[in-house]
């Protein structure tokens, strides 16, 4: 065990399978001599040499399309993106290709691929550099998108998303790089994707939440145990899509409530589907309203007004009292 | 029938009027007036100045992130100063030395650099488009502000700035085909400073330069000594003609150097030399014109003093000015402004929901 950040984390991921495997390499705006601009491939080009960590030209699409072809290949490509709000740029080439060439030869070319992306607000950074757009991604048929909240399952995720067989779309979110440290076992700990985790028991509500937005849903759960004397229960949903709607559908039959917190802008966001998902599966055992504590439907502010568009505590506590009060 | 080479018009200049050491190519030395040279001297100048005043706030943390211009106000000035105020400039996001020549004051690049969107606000006046951080995406746009002023049958021309990075996106190529193919009074300014981010020239393209990149779509081209504004101002001025003039598009790739860090969040010591760095240090763009107007007598001595004091002078009343209306800036209420012509009702509705939120103190307490 080493405790260590998120970026450690993902770094030990990324080396510990570039290590058993050949096949995967590493590519990216200033992911080589510069350890990418977070420095989550740190050392890594020193390590295993220019042909596995590449420089490339400025080009997102050309990154993603090139992904492809090394995937098609049989290569396991990992490409970063510098920031999500410029993986718009290679959207074509994971929506008409990377989500599809598997299915559009009738299995003959899987994309087994790892697109990771920095993504999400509280940096201070300028325009484009804030944004969690996952609904995206999530949108999109052929995908899997992946979001972790810390780093020990940042680790396993990776392992995991690595060894995936399909294009996993690996969302970071830039908030929790070096937010804390957590105990990060030295031998190998992978994480099933599709799997979302119950990461505190309760039965007074249901708190679904992924990403940055986990840690103040967690600390919300305390103010709501020690102020309202409710137990909350947690869910990390740590896989976006393919949703696994079971961990949360059980968990609102036991306890009849619901809020799903995000940073993305409210309206289709992840929370929409969620609750859909919780409507279809868990109607009779609700008590009270559905509760959605989003980004609201602008582009993320600046950094001067960033705290009152990104939820946080207060709303996230104000959000549960309301579906308490039924 | 045989193979034989193809008579392409492949030639492409490479145009430098007054070099490093100060040595100057009368043949070639523009004809520009002394009022007009004080005035480019001074726009480099306070580019320079608030440049590193910048770099100070940002340390200091009284402003965010931002990206350095020192050592590109030459090939910026030198090309920005042939717009007319009708005309159309189109930044990417490290042009502030041609920002505050197009008229954006200091305190709105402070604001906007300390996270405020109002500092945008600033911008109005001339033709111009805000800053575009999406590498490379502006430029098709000034395409397209070119075809319009060419469907409405002014003379306006466009002007986009984009790096040397820029030119492995797509969106640049688009740009420049379109451009072409539609002969779209537009000057492409490449400022060549050498690097994105950790990313050296020679991993962005293996062409021998980026102006013969003009040539495969069809236009004009022309390398320039991006440090030398004499010979930015007279490769710019000939571009400017000729869109003016309706006779189409231009590529200018003006080399220089990117003598700083990428943003104040990069750190260059990882993946450049510091003796690579001092080479172009030597030959900065701003002692050289300086003393170019020195030997001209166009500026003497106690003046350039005087401009110094001037200039820092603005610059400090500028921060000043930006501190004190920045603190009744920041209006949570404000980030729904400005999304659409008419706030639809859902978005009101949120807008009411944060309203009430902030009335009532936010208070976690029950
Ligand atoms: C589409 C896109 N990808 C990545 C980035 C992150 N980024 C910002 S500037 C930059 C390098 C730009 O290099 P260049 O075009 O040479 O301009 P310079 O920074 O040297 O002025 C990168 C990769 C971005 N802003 N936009
Ligand atoms: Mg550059």
């Amino acid at each position: 065990m080493t405790k260590m950040t998120m970026v450690q984390a993902l770094n030990l991921a990324l080396r510990q399978e570039m290590e058993k495997d050949d096949s995967i390499v590493l590519l990216g705006e200033d992911v080589g001599r510069d350890g990418g601009v977070f420095r989550v491939t740190e050392g890594l080009a020193d390590q295993f040499g220019e042909q596995r960590v590449v420089d490339t030209p400025l080009a997102e699409s050309g990154i993603v399309g090139m992904s492809i072809g090394m995937a098609a290949y049989g290569l396991k490509p990992v490409c970063e993106i510098q920031f999500s709000g410029f993986s718009y740029h290679n959207f074509h080439q994971i929506e008409n290709h990377a989500a599809r060439l598997r299915w559009r030869s009738q299995g003959r070319y899987p994309v087994s691929m790892v697109l990771r992306a920095p993504y999400g607000g509280g940096v201070r950074a300028l325009e484009h550099h804030s944004e969690s757009r996952e609904a995206y991604w999530a949108h999109t048929p052929g995908l899997k998108m992946v979001i972790p909240s810390g780093p020990r399952n940042a680790r396993a995720l990776m392992v995991s998303a690595i060894r995936d067989p399909d294009p996993v779309i690996f969302y970071e979110a830039k908030a929790l790089y070096r937010a804390f440290r957590e105990e990060v076992p030295d031998e190998e700990e992978t994480l099933p994707i599709g799997r979302p985790q119950v990461v505190r028991e309760g039965g007074g509500l249901t708190m679904i939440a992924y990403g940055a937005m986990l840690r103040p849903t967690l600390e919300a759960a305390d103010v709501l145990r020690e102020q309202d004397g409710v137990e909350a229960e947690v869910i990390d949903l740590l896989t976006l899509s393919p949703l696994d709607e079971g961990p949360l559908v059980q968990s609102v039959q036991k306890t009849g409530r619901a809020v799903i917190v995000h940073e993305a802008p409210r309206s289709f966001g992840p929370g929409a589907e969620i609750v859909s998902r919780i409507m279809e599966k868990a109607f009779y055992f609700l008590q009270a309203p559905l509760e959605r504590v989003a980004g609201f439907d602008v582009v993320i502010p600046l950094f001067a007004r960033e705290k009152s568009y990104l939820p946080g505590l207060e709303r996230i506590v104000a959000a549960a009292r309301r579906t308490l009060k039924n | 029938m045989p193979r034989t080479p193809l008579a392409l018009a492949t030639s492409i200049d490479s145009l430098s009027i007054l070099d490093e050491t100060g040595q100057l190519d009368a043949g070639l030395e523009p004809d520009i007036s002394g009022e007009m040279l004080l005035k480019l001297y001074r726009a480099m100048l306070l580019g320079r100045r608030f440049d590193e005043r910048l770099l100070d706030l940002q340390r200091q943390g009284r402003i965010g992130t931002f990206p350095p211009v020192k050592g590109q106000e030459a090939a910026q000035i030198g090309a920005v100063s042939h717009l007319r105020s009708d005309d159309w400039f189109v930044p990417s996001f490290r042009e502030t030395a041609a920002e505050l020549w197009r008229g954006r004051s200091l305190e709105s690049v402070i604001i906007c650099n300390n996270g405020f969107s109002e500092g945008a606000r600033g911008l109005q006046g001339h033709n111009d488009l805000p800053v575009s951080v999406p590498v490379g995406s502006q430029v098709l746009h000034a395409v397209g502000l070119g075809w319009a002023a060419s469907y409405r049958k002014t003379d306006e021309i466009v002007m986009t700035f984009f790096g040397d990075g820029a030119t492995s996106e797509g969106d640049f190529h688009e740009g420049m085909n379109f451009g072409a193919v539609f002969q779209a009074p537009v000057v492409f300014v490449c400022q060549n400073n050498q690097w994105a981010i950790s990313t050296p020239l020679f991993r962005q393209t293996r062409s021998a330069t980026l102006a013969q990149k003009a040539v495969a779509y069809g236009m004009p081209g022309i390398r320039v000594d991006g440090n030398d504004i004499l010979a930015v101002w007279s490769a710019a001025k000939e571009a400017a003609d000729r869109a003016r003039a309706g006779d189409g598009p231009t590529f200018i790739e003006c080399l220089t150097y990117r003598v700083m860090m990428h943003t104040t969040a990069d750190d260059p010591k990882r993946y450049r030399t510091d003796a690579e760095v001092e080479v172009w240090r030597q030959r900065d763009p701003l002692p050289r014109f300086q003393r170019y107007l020195l030997g001209k007598g166009v500026l003497s001595g106690a003046e350039q003093k005087e401009l110094e004091e001037e200039v820092l002078q603005q610059i400090q009343a500028a921060v000043e000015n930006a501190e004190k209306q920045m603190q009744s800036m920041g209006d949570p209420l404000e980030m729904f402004d400005h999304f659409y012509a008419e706030l639809p009702p859902s978005l009101a509705a949120q807008k009411e929901e944060l309203a009430r939120e902030l009335a009532s103190g936010g208070e976690v307490r029950s």
